[in-house]
This record gives structure tokens, sequence and C-alpha cells, in this order.
């Protein structure tokens, strides 16, 4: 198993939001989270990825675990040192793109893996080029952000994350920053990437991607999982009323 | 005196000029950083000091610094101040600067976007390789504007040395009119600080313009 969270607890305040969450990944799954606004879905990816820190529960990847809550203590997470190893194992992509707009493209996807990996620079470059080519973006290696429409800085991002070889990626909401138009090009990328076995885990609004391109499909509401199951189960054959009602509004 | 030995005299003023505004940016520019940092230290107490540092710069006379600066050791400690005065002028410029330099730090890094700071931890970057690689370029790109500002004012502000009766292109121009009855030192001055402002603008529009290629 990749990633393994177990009884997940994240309170914002004296909000409760995540309550008693867990969430299994292995090897090769792309698992969809949909449910509205306010569910609860971004922060668990936030706290997967280290950008919150949990109240209770544990996380681990690869089966090292990096965080766990002691019976009526306080959570504990892992050194440092152990910390940023682990952060290697996956990658996130943002809703909004966060590229670094100083950077060129190319510079935007090899900077990490050069200066954070410490990998050889004329390797990390071909394998960049490699990446641009597939986002079909070889063309603007050598462009800046500003200069990209948003489908494009999301596919930059995408090939950002991916320089770093992550063993996971997760997409938080990653096309709802943009037009119907440029969502397609994105999906297409990631759809892609399912198609090599890429493991993902994706926060999103679009049912019917989620139903074609992932193995799991999760419905979270009010800070719970409600339901899980295949895309069959989950989209054709929900059992529970409120993810019936939820789904309703998007058909 | 003639119109030539006026101007050498006064050229080696705007020498002397030249030399606190050189000094005060080398000194103020990285300190300000450091009291910028304190101010958003964790730490109550440094936060706190930083904090009343900045208050009290900010709400006096740059001129009253430079004489407390100046006799303040004498008159608090009764160390002697022989040979402290350039010192103290550099101290007094420096301190004041960084101040301000400080808090336009402030309010170029407080203007950050947070995701910047969200993708560079995801990616794996330490808090210093963020700091220095992603944010620190483009907090450059915000407050240069405010920073041309700075320095400019900067360039006029040295005239102030003439507080503790350095001499400088200001006080020259001054004791030259008196002992001369002439007005023409004053106009010497004034095209010297202006050639001064002149090449300093030249040189910032060139900073901003090389931080142009993006937006």
């Amino acid at each position: 198993m990749i990633l393994e969270m177990k009884n997940i607890v994240k309170h914002f305040e004296d909000c409760k939001v995540l309550h008693d969450i867990s969430l299994g990944v292995d090897s090769g799954e792309v698992v969809s989270i949909i449910g509205r606004s306010g569910s609860g879905k971004s922060t668990l990816l936030r706290c997967a990825t280290f950008l919150e820190k949990i109240d209770g529960g544990s996380i681990a990847y690869k089966g090292d675990t990096v965080a766990h809550t002691p019976e009526g203590a306080k959570t504990v997470y892992a050194g440092k040192k152990e910390m940023a190893r682990v952060r290697n194992c996956f990658g996130l992509v943002f809703q909004n793109f966060n590229l670094f707009p100083h950077y060129s493209v190319l510079k935007n996807i090899m900077d990490a893996p050069v200066n954070v990996q410490k990998r050889d620079p004329a390797s990390v470059e071909a394998e960049a080029m490699k990446l641009l080519d597939k986002m079909g973006l070889a063309d603007k290696a050598s462009a800046y952000p500003f200069q990209l429409s948003g489908g494009q800085k999301q596919r930059v991002a995408i090939a950002r994350a991916l320089a770093l070889n992550p063993d996971i990626l997760f997409f938080d909401e990653p096309t709802s920053a943009l037009d119907p138009e440029l969502t397609q090009e994105v999906l297409k990328i990631i759809r892609q990437l399912a198609d090599e076995k890429m493991t993902m885990v994706i926060v999103t609004h679009e049912m019917n991607f989620a139903k074609a391109v992932s193995n799991r499909v999760i419905f979270m509401d009010g800070g719970y999982i409600v339901e899980e199951g295949t895309p069959a189960e989950v989209f054709d054959d929900p059992k529970q009323e409120r993810t019936k009602r939820f789904l309703q509004n998007y058909d | 005196m003639s119109f030539t030995t006026m101007l050498a005299t006064m050229s080696v003023g705007m020498l002397r000029t030249v030399g606190i505004f050189l000094l005060t940016l080398l000194g103020s520019l990285p300190l300000g950083m450091i009291i910028m940092f304190g101010r958003k230290s964790r730490l109550t107490i440094v936060s706190g000091a930083m904090k009343i540092l900045i208050s009290v710069i900010r709400g006096t006379p740059l001129m009253l610094q430079l004489l407390v600066w100046y006799f303040g050791p004498y008159y608090l400690f009764g160390w002697s101040i022989k040979g402290y005065r350039y010192t103290a002028i550099i101290i007094g410029f420096v301190v004041n600067y960084a101040c301000y330099f400080a808090e336009i730090y402030r309010g170029g890094i407080e203007a950050m976007d947070k995701g910047q700071y969200e993708a560079a931890e995801i990616l794996g970057y330490t808090k210093s390789q963020t700091f220095f690689r992603i944010i620190l370029p483009q907090v450059i790109k915000t407050i240069l504007p405010s920073v041309t500002n700075e320095v400019i004012t900067l360039v006029k502000d040295t005239s102030l040395a003439f507080t503790l009766a350095y001499q400088e292109v200001f006080s020259l121009a001054k004791q030259i009119s008196a002992s001369e009855t002439s007005f023409t030192p004053f106009v010497v001055a004034g095209v010297f600080y202006f050639a001064a402002n002149y090449v300093v603008a030249f040189i910032m529009d060139r900073i901003e313009k090389s931080m142009g290629y993006y937006s």
C-alpha cells in the first residue's frame, strides 16, 4: 500500500472538518474523491501532503508511519529528515497551478530535481523535455508562465510534479480554475497517466471524468466518507440517500 | 575664490556625500532584512523590540537621531567621542534606512501568494531554498519601486550629515556661500544632487527592466 491514512481527525479552530476518515491507496490505483465544497475532500488531500497537520489518526507512506496519535495525546510527526524523505513519495497538483512566475517552463520543471534531489542537470533536462513533449508543450520550454493559458499552466504543473518521480500524485481540483474547453486538455493528460498505471488521488467536480478514470470513488459529505466503491457502484447504484441527492444535482 | 576652486572644493564634498550614500546602502539593505526577520519572529520579545525600534526611528527626525548617535555615548556613558564623528553618521543613516527597508521588505513578503510556499514545500525545497530561490526574487521585483523611492530620498538626506559638521557637499555649499556672499554654491550643490539622482534613477530603471521578463 502506498498511502495509508487511518482515523484522520482535523479541526479548524472549533470546527471539526474531518471525522475519523480512513483512506488507503494501492500502487496503480486511481481514487477519485467527490463531494460538495466544504465536505472536507481538499482538506483530506492537504493532510495527506502535510500542508495541514492532522489532530488525530495516522499517516503512512509505503509502510513507514510518519504521523501517529498516541492514546489521549497530540499527533506526533516524524523528524525533519524522515519527513523530507517521505515528501519524495508524493506530488501535488494545485487548483491554481502555483507555478513559479520568475522561472521559465523548463526551469519550473528542472529546478526541484536539480536543487532538491541533486540530480545531474543534463539528464534532468532530457527527462523534462520528454515530459513536456508528453504534455504537448515541447515548444513552450522557454516560455514563462504568464505567457501560457490556464490549461497549459496546469500541464506544466503536472510535468513539474512528475519530474520528481513520485510514487503517488495528488490532484486538488485540477480543473476548477479552467474554462470547459481547457479542462479537457488537462483531463486527457490525467487519463493518459491512469493508463500508464500512475497511482493517483483526484479531488474533482468532474463526475464523468471521475467515473471514467477511477478504480474507486469516494463520496464525502460534512467531513465523513459517506459512500465508497467502484465507479459503477457509486454512480449507477448509490446506496446512501446523501449520495443520491448529490449525484442528482449533477445530472 | 575662483569658480574652478569652488567647483574643486565642492567636488570633494560630493565624493564624501557619495561615500555616506554608498556605505548607508551597503549597511542598511542587509540590516533591513535582519530587522524584518526580527519583526516577523515568533518570539514576542524579538518582534516587540523590533516594532519599538521601527516606531522610534520612524517617529523621530533623522537629524535628531544623528545628534543622539554622536553625543549619546558621551552624555550617557561619559565615553570620549573623539574621532567617532564619521562612524556616528554612518550608524545613524544605516539604522534609520534599515528600518524603512525592513517595512518595505515586510510588505513585499506579506503580499506573496501562499501557494508559492506550498508548491515549494511539496517539491521538497528547504525553508532557506524556498526563501532565496522562490520568494526573494519575486519580492525584489514587487518592492523595487518603493526601494527606488527610498534610495533617491537617501541621496538628498545625506545633507543631514551637516548637523554633525561633516564637510559634505551641502555643508560646503553653505560655508562657501556665506564666506563669498554668493548664491552660486547652492546652484552647484543642486546640480550635483540632481545629477546623482539622475544616475540612481537610471540604474534602478535598468534593474527594474531586467526583471520585467515576467509578470
